[in-house]
């Protein structure tokens, strides 16, 4: 299996971490989706970054520059009320495209019957 | 989007923070590897590894934060410079076309703007306000105000702020090595206040400086006090010696200080008007008025009107007239933005030349248009391929129009580079002749007009390619054989219309410029009134009163002064005059009586004449003619004698005849005036400037009895005139010089030129504009004998195999050639045709340029057809030509 990420999945990740996370810098978000994908993910963990761009750019997420755990100055982002709305319809969707997916996949097809 | 537009105005910042950013992010992955035991070397690869391409990640980061449109457009940009450099004739061109129309446009902007837009250099200038006084009964329009208007106002106006008087005198400056002749302004206490301008040093006149008695004072302009104090601050407090008197300098004006449109003022003294003496009466005051905020010209002029009686009734009317000669005058007063009286009328001019240069770059944006249309041609394959390939109608439109954007834009900015050679040009052609010339530049202003233009043209040009080829005929266009003809008939059709414009719009300018030239002739046919204006010296000599308070010793110097110049070696006659023919300046006028002429037989009211105080002589040194009866000679001078000259005009309407005329009696306004024999009369000068009407002008000795009981008048400030073939030169201007020295080393020398220089500078606007017109005209011919030559080259080479088949067939030469020349004069016809109209309204509109012609002078109207129509000729018979060489089998053979 491929393991690139899929175009847009991987915005409806950054916002489910964020949510459940709270405000997180980019090397923590990275750090944890490659935890939750327990290596299945092959992320080059720099494409998160214009990912976050298109996040603020769209009003989904919001930076400011923060002090991390090791006392050092990052950039950390967190949820708009407008990104906890899409975080609903996009899993909605998301969840609506895998079943819709799952049962093309388990039908048999046409050569084999 | 709007988000976007802001991430890219901070672009720097943005950049900065990314970096940070990520390198937050590989020391951290870098200290977590280092924990799991791997050395600092391979915990900064692995650290790399883990995060990917560091360039690349900020590439797309980046990216996300460009905007897609600029992206496309500098991509769009990038690639016209490319398609530019492929085609660098047609580039080279486009360029120089627009370069020279849009600098033409933008230097007569420049003039424009600073003559009739930019508001006086005076604070709320829009509230300042010339006033004057017109009588329509006796048709005078404009004689300035008087004294008794001005006082009245200033106590009483309901709708001025402020008013004041001023007027302009020569005076004498001595005390200082050479003595100087200077242009004084002379004003009452409130004109600078009214003006709203501070001094740069010192104060300025208080109401008590301007009381009669006091001491004089004087304020020193910026130029005299650079000039001749070399800008020393302790200037205030000293004294200058005017006309015999010293006055306390009280200031200096500011550098940027300008009186009018009165670039000689140097000095600044009080009027120190005495109301005890001022009568209902003495015009010719000029006066400027600030109105109160909110109030319009009209509610000034109708408080103005109702204070004229008033002010009527304050004073006693000036001796030796009557309530009843002044009410008689219907005086009303005449309120004016006081920017429409210092432009006067230089803005038919400038708007005339304006429009003109505006219809040549309409011309050249016709030929660019032309050019950009068979460059797209050849580019059609290339479109339609892109097409093909999935590019969008907008895409390729937007494409093209950005080629064009650039193109103007470029041709814009070599036209800046144009306009400020043009307004060098502009400036040493019409300084003398246009109004606040010294206030030229190209500012902002004139910058975002040369910007608003190129953009304009490019628009304009750039819109036929756009609607001509963004929907190409796909199939046919990807069809190799079919190429150059695709639609060629239609391209020609879209071309042929180019030229009907270009030649309308040409024969439209040449018209206006031959009318021009027309006008010019006319001009210099007319009879001055005096002969070889280039061999009479000028100079002006004036005797203070304060020095030599009698008349007839002043007459006296004047004479010996005659004397010693009339001696001179080279010196074939001199005499001199109150006022010279086309000298600029204030022309002494009174009202005429006659007697037994039609004035008094018809009943008319007097009218304003003109009264120069001549010495005898004066009319045979400056070659004027005597048409009956005799010169002045000096008896009549000193003993005073009761008589006068006329210009044969008046002499003609008074008595019908010059002759008839002789040992008539006239005399000035005033009942208290002396009754004068006419003794002579001579033929008419144009005083004025050649294209206003000559004569109606009265002569009286240099010294002479005007009022009855009163002392004789003698002309002080008078302009000496020699005929020699020495003129001008400097030997002899210094032999000049000692002359007048050898009489009174006291009395400066001014205004010494030459009769030539008068002449040239009454005709120096018709020249100006004559030389505008012309190049404009030229420029339009050029431009559009160019578009024939390139629709004419374009329809022979579209139409090489026909012509050939054609000549397989049997076609003779000579048809095919006419054919051709047919296509292209027909074209010529039709733009003669709408041309005709354009000019007519054109010469319609610059009829106030005109003199002695027509705006539908047939001359000029033949003359310039015939020119475009031998022009258009020449420009199709070359291609057509090329037609008639064409082998029918090579032809046949091509594609």
């Amino acid at each position: 299996m491929s393991k690139e990420v899929l175009q847009g999945t991987l915005d409806l990740m950054v916002l489910r971490t964020l949510e459940s996370l709270g405000p997180q810098h980019g090397f923590g978000l990275a750090k944890r989706i490659l935890q939750i994908s327990e290596g299945l993910l092959d992320l080059n963990q720099g494409t998160l970054y214009p990912a976050l761009l298109r996040l603020e750019q769209r009003r989904w997420i919001r930076s400011r520059w923060g002090t991390s755990d090791n006392n050092r100055k990052a950039k950390f982002y967190d949820l708009t009320a407008r990104g906890r709305r899409q975080i609903t319809e996009k899993t909605e969707s998301w969840t609506l495209t895998v079943s819709v997916m799952d049962r093309f996949l388990r039908e048999p097809a046409p050569e084999d019957r | 989007m709007l988000a976007k537009l802001w991430d890219l105005l901070r672009y720097r910042r943005l950049d900065r923070e990314m970096d940070a950013e990520m390198r937050y992010h590989l020391e951290s992955l870098e200290a977590e590897h280092r924990a799991r035991g791997l050395s600092p070397e391979a915990a900064r690869l692995a650290a790399r590894r883990d995060f990917g391409g560091v360039s690349r990640t900020q590439e797309a980061h980046r990216e996300q934060r460009s905007l897609p449109l600029l992206e496309t457009l500098t991509r769009d940009v990038r690639l016209s410079l490319r398609s530019m450099r492929r085609a660098p004739v047609v580039t080279l061109a486009v360029l120089a076309t627009l370069a020279i129309s849009i600098g033409a446009n933008t230097a007569i902007f420049s003039v424009v703007n600073a003559v009739l837009i930019k508001p006086l250099a005076y604070p709320d200038a829009d509230r300042l306000i010339s006033v004057s006084l017109a009588s329509p009964v006796m048709r005078i329009d404009d004689l300035e105000s008087a004294a008794y208007v001005y006082l009245t106002q200033r106590d009483q106006s309901r709708t001025l702020e402020g008013v004041g008087m001023w007027s302009l005198q020569a005076v004498n400056v001595t005390g200082r090595e050479q003595p100087q002749r200077l242009m004084a302004l002379r004003v009452t206490a409130d004109i600078l206040p009214v003006l709203g301008v501070e001094p740069l040093l010192g104060r300025h006149f208080t109401p008590a400086d301007d009381e009669p008695g006091r001491r004089p004072t004087a304020v020193l302009m910026y130029g005299y006090w650079q000039r001749q104090f070399g800008g020393d601050p302790s200037v205030v407090g000293q004294t200058v010696t005017v006309d015999g008197a010293p006055h306390d300098i009280l200031g200096v004006m500011p550098q940027r200080f300008r009186f009018l449109d009165q670039r000689a003022v140097d000095l600044i003294v009080p009027v120190q008007l005495d109301r005890a003496r001022v009568f209902a009466g003495g015009f010719g005051w000029p006066s400027l008025g600030r109105l109160k905020s909110g109030v319009t010209i009209e509610q000034a002029s109708a408080d103005a009107a109702r204070l004229l009686p008033i002010a009527a009734d304050a004073f006693p009317v000036m001796p030796g007239f009557t309530r009843e000669n002044l009410d008689g005058g219907e005086w009303q007063p005449l309120l004016l933005p006081l920017k429409q009286d210092v432009v006067g009328d230089a803005g038919n001019t400038l708007w005339i030349v304006m429009g003109t240069l505006g219809l040549v770059l309409l011309v050249a944006c016709a030929n660019v248009a032309n050019l950009i249309l068979v460059r797209t041609e050849s580019r059609q394959r290339e479109l339609a391929v892109r097409a093909a390939l999935g590019a969008s109608w907008g895409h390729i439109a937007r494409g093209l129009l950005t080629e064009s954007v650039v193109l103007g834009l470029a041709g814009g900015a070599l036209g800046v580079a144009v306009a400020y050679a043009g307004v060098r040009v502009l400036l040493a052609l019409g300084s003398s002749s246009l109004p606040r010339m010294d206030e030229i530049a190209i500012d902002r202003t004139v910058l975002l007009f040369a910007c608003a233009v190129s953009l304009f043209s490019a628009l304009l040009f750039g819109a036929l390619p756009v609607l001509r080829h963004t929907r190409p005929h796909l199939a046919a266009a990807l069809r190799a054989e079919s190429r150059g003809a695709i639609g060629s008939r239609e391209h020609l059709r879209a071309r042929g219309a180019l030229v009907v414009v270009q030649v309308a719009l040409a024969l439209a300018l040449l018209v206006s410029a031959g009318l021009m030239i027309r006008t010019a002739r006319e001009l210099n046919s007319v009879d001055p009134g005096f002969t070889r204006p280039d061999v009479v010296q000028t100079l002006r000599v004036t005797i203070p009163a304060s020095s030599w308070p009698d008349a007839e010793p002043v007459a006296r110097r004047q004479q010996a002064i005659l004397d010693g110049l009339a001696a001179l070696p080279g010196v074939e006659s001199a005499a001199y005059a109150s006022a010279l023919p086309l000298q600029p300046g204030v022309v002494q006028t009174d009202l005429l009586v006659t007697e037994g002429g039609r004035m008094s037989t018809e009943g008319e009211l007097p009218q304003n004449r003109a009264f120069h105080m001549v010495s005898p002589g004066f009319f045979a040194t400056m070659g004027t003619s005597l048409v009956a009866g005799r010169d002045f000679t000096w008896a009549d001078l000193y003993d005073q004698r009761p008589v006068a000259l006329i210009s044969a005009d008046l002499a003609t309407r008074e008595w019908g005849s010059p002759a008839a005329a002789l040992g008539r009696r006239l005399r000035g306004g005033s009942n208290r005036n002396i009754w004068r024999e006419v003794v002579g009369v001579v033929s008419d000068v144009h005083n004025q400037g050649v294209h206003e009407p000559a004569g109606r002008t009265v002569y009286l000795p240099a010294l002479a009895a005007l009022v009855v009981e009163q002392p004789a008048v003698v002309a002080r400030s008078v302009s000496y005139v020699l005929r020699s073939d020495r003129t001008g030169t400097p030997d002899f201007l210094a032999d000049v010089q000692r002359a007048v020295w050898a009489v009174d080393p006291e009395l400066p020398l001014a205004d010494v030129r030459t009769m030539g220089d008068y002449y040239g500078e009454s005709l120096a606007r018709t020249s100006l504009t004559l030389v505008l017109l012309a190049v404009a005209g030229a420029m339009a011919l050029f431009l559009g004998v160019i578009g024939i030559y390139g629709v004419m080259s374009y329809a022979v080479s579209q139409r090489t195999r026909e012509v050939g088949i054609r000549l397989a067939l049997g076609a003779q030469r000579e048809q095919v050639l006419g054919m051709f020349l047919r296509q292209g004069l027909v074209l010529t016809a039709i733009g003669m045709a709408v041309g005709l109209a354009g000019a007519i309204g054109l010469g319609r509109w610059m009829s106030s340029l005109l003199f002695g012609v027509s705006p539908l002078d047939p001359v000029t109207y033949a003359a310039v057809s015939a020119v475009l129509v031998v022009a258009a000729g020449v420009a199709s018979y070359l291609p057509s030509r090329r037609a008639t060489r064409v082998d029918p089998i090579t032809a046949l053979r091509v594609e």
